[in-house]
């Protein structure tokens, strides 16, 4: 295991009192492992994603802990941090455009980047040269200053640079999103070259964008309102998801093919509870369509197939009566979620 | 098909910015584009970001002059509308844009955007007379009034605000929809709610010009299609041709890059793919079948 994660748990801090937006996650990450993170705007994915590396002045660190290759991280002190950022952790942001200085040329704030962590310049330069020919760009980029780049080619150096000192887990924070599909799939593929050359052990890849995490990721862990909702090998979660909020959000998603006139896709109705005060048990349970008693309480996040987690009262109410057939049960679920879906 | 009137023509529709710290260069954003939009069906205007798309959709709104072809509503040259006119054609044609948050001012409550289009086209209509038609057209597009009126936007969803803007729109009773990437900011689970109301919309006779980047949600919800490629189009027509059977290589290229749910990158057929960056030479339409236009480097015309 390189990274374990326990019931981790950061607040942020605002007037009103503390948002919950990230409540309990408990997961690991296999050595190798390229896991994305999927689930939408305000559900926690990129509290979860940044908490591993920095925690912003408005976020407070509650209870949890995080380990990576047998060593805890001190997430709750920002000093402590500096250690392992870069070297062990480190982090692709969302934003390629306004993570490079504008002021500097981009050769020159690699330098002082690294001397800031010391680590000799002229020893990794070797290797900061081959992989931007290995990324596909001109060394004459080190010379220029970021405007003169495109997104995609930021996107790219930025990627460069986060990986340089080969660190051990990388997060990347919607990378793609801003990208065209053009690009878009060109920076996906390097997220899998970089983990096939051991440029990094095992990548965190946060999006909205679940078909991105289809054609790159091993496994996707899915979120719901600050809890954990589903994690299972990408093919599981794509083909036969277990979670009522998977289910219906993997069926809303339009492709190439799919037409109005044809099949009608349907949203989720409702959104998703405040995080200042949210409800008690399961926080999908005023949009689901299975809800029943026992989802007033929480559910637990347990693995009802080997690499299959899912906290959801029914899919564990099904496992306990049919243990056997859990697999077929599921498929056969989806089916019928189709058609509950369809006659809202 | 052809029978349905004609709302919108763009004919030979160019757009050349001056850039450069005297406007010494120039800039082609939009090179001879031609195509049209008809009552009751969804257009899609698809292209990367800097292919000009949007420019298309501000200078068919007059938010940005046009430099040089024509650009015709209901058969009346828009370019040129004035005072009056211009202020009718705005109750036919409006836009909705990409982000639901900066199209709202924060500090006044979210359904002022009705209150404007009553000073500034219904002056004369009741307080309970215009309250019912408020109330109707927020149900045409799904939200429920009192969930949304007399709320402020940062209490409301980006898809509760976006369909606000759309209810807005159809208060005017338009004949075209001006839709400029107006899911990509939503999420997945509300997102196709908002591309299904654009379906609604057009079976009750709205043209709707649909301008993304998402080649999945152009395909979902329209008749037609046009791939811009720097400020060209290089494949046009019905969208099954277009996406059934493409021609361009730039058009298959895309599709290529495109990520599917069900089918990895790596599986899927890449053969007579060409790449996206291919040497720019002048190229026009040529008709290869039925509503379907490809752009061929010296073809005819």
């Amino acid at each position: 295991m390189s990274l374990r994660v326990d019931n981790l748990k950061v607040y942020y801090r605002t007037l009103a009192g503390d948002v919950k937006a990230l409540d309990g996650a408990t997961f690991d990450l296999k050595d190798g492992e390229i896991m994305g993170l999927a689930g939408e705007s305000g559900c926690g994915k990129s509290t979860l994603g940044k908490s591993l590396i920095r925690l912003d002045g408005r976020m407070r660190y509650v209870e949890g802990s995080v380990e990576l290759d047998g060593t805890e991280l001190p997430i709750w002190d920002a000093e402590a941090m500096n250690r392992f950022r870069f070297k062990q952790v480190s982090i692709v942001p969302q934003y390629a455009m306004s993570a490079l200085n504008p002021t500097r040329k981009i050769g020159k704030m690699v330098k002082e980047l690294l001397r800031s962590r010391g680590v000799e310049h002229d020893s990794v330069l070797p290797e900061l040269r081959r992989r931007l020919e290995l990324v596909g760009l001109s060394q004459d980029v080190l010379g220029m200053y970021p405007i003169e780049l495109s997104g995609g080619m930021k996107q790219r150096m930025v990627m460069v640079i986060s990986t340089l000192l080969d660190p051990s887990l990388l997060i990347a924070d919607e990378i793609t999103s801003a990208l065209d599909v053009s690009s878009q799939k060109a920076v996906a593929e390097m997220l899998v070259e970089f983990r096939e050359r051991e440029f990094v052990k095992s990548t965190i890849v946060i999006t909205h964008d679940i078909s991105v995490l289809y054609q790159i990721a091993d496994t996707i862990l899915v979120m719901y309102a600050g809890k954990l909702a589903e994690k299972a090998p990408a093919d599981a979660i794509i083909h036969r998801p277990r979670h009522p909020y998977t289910q219906l959000l993997i069926s809303s998603l339009p492709e190439v093919g799919v037409r109005y006139e044809e099949k009608k896709l349907v949203g989720i109705p409702g959104r998703p509870p405040g995080l200042l005060d949210p409800p008690v048990g399961c926080r999908f349970r005023d949009r689901c369509p299975f809800a029943f008693d026992r989802c007033h309480e929480e559910p637990p996040f347990v693995e009802v197939e080997p690499g299959h987690s899912v906290a959801c009262w029914k899919v564990a109410a099904e496992q306990s009566s049919s243990p056997t057939t859990g697999r077929e049960a599921g498929a056969a679920e989806s089916g019928t979620i189709a058609v509950a879906g369809g006659a809202q | 098909m052809s029978e349905t009137p004609e709302l919108l023509r763009l004919a030979g529709c160019t757009k050349v910015y001056r850039v450069g710290a005297f406007g010494a260069k120039r800039l082609t954003a939009v090179r001879d584009v031609t195509f049209d939009v008809r009552a009751g069906e969804v257009v899609s205007l698809i292209g990367e970001s800097g292919s000009g798309k949007s420019t298309i959709g501000r200078m068919i709104l007059r938010l940005s002059p046009i430099t040089g072809g024509t650009i015709t509503f209901e058969g009346t040259d828009i370019t040129t509308l004035e005072g009056a006119a211009l202020k009718s054609y705005y109750a036919d044609v409006q836009g909705v844009f990409q982000d639901p948050f900066s199209s709202y001012n924060p500090i006044f409550k979210a359904d002022r955007v009705f209150k404007l289009i009553r000073e500034e086209y219904f002056p004369a209509v009741g307080g309970s007379e215009w309250r019912a038609k408020v109330e109707a057209s927020l149900e045409a597009v799904g939200l429920n009034p009192p969930d949304v009126l007399g709320k402020y936007p940062h209490q409301l969803s980006g898809g509760q605000l976006q369909r606000l803007l759309i209810a807005r729109a159809l208060l005017l009773d338009i004949k075209l929809l001006v839709a400029d990437e107006i899911i990509s900011m939503l999420d997945a689970s509300t997102r196709i709610d908002v591309l299904n109301l654009l379906g609604e919309l057009k079976s009750r006779g709205l043209g709707i010009l649909f301008i993304t980047h998402d080649l999945s949600l152009g395909n979902y919800i329209s008749e037609r299609t046009v791939i811009l490629r720097r400020g060209a189009v290089v494949e046009s027509g019905a969208t099954a041709k277009v996406f059934g059977n493409p021609q361009h290589p730039y058009t298959r290229a895309l599709l290529a890059a495109v990520p599917h749910l069900h089918t990895k990158w790596s599986a899927a057929s890449t053969n007579g793919a060409g790449t996206l960056e291919e040497a720019d030479e002048p190229a026009s339409l040529v008709e290869i079948d039925d509503d379907h236009f490809v752009a061929i480097a010296g073809g005819a015309g």
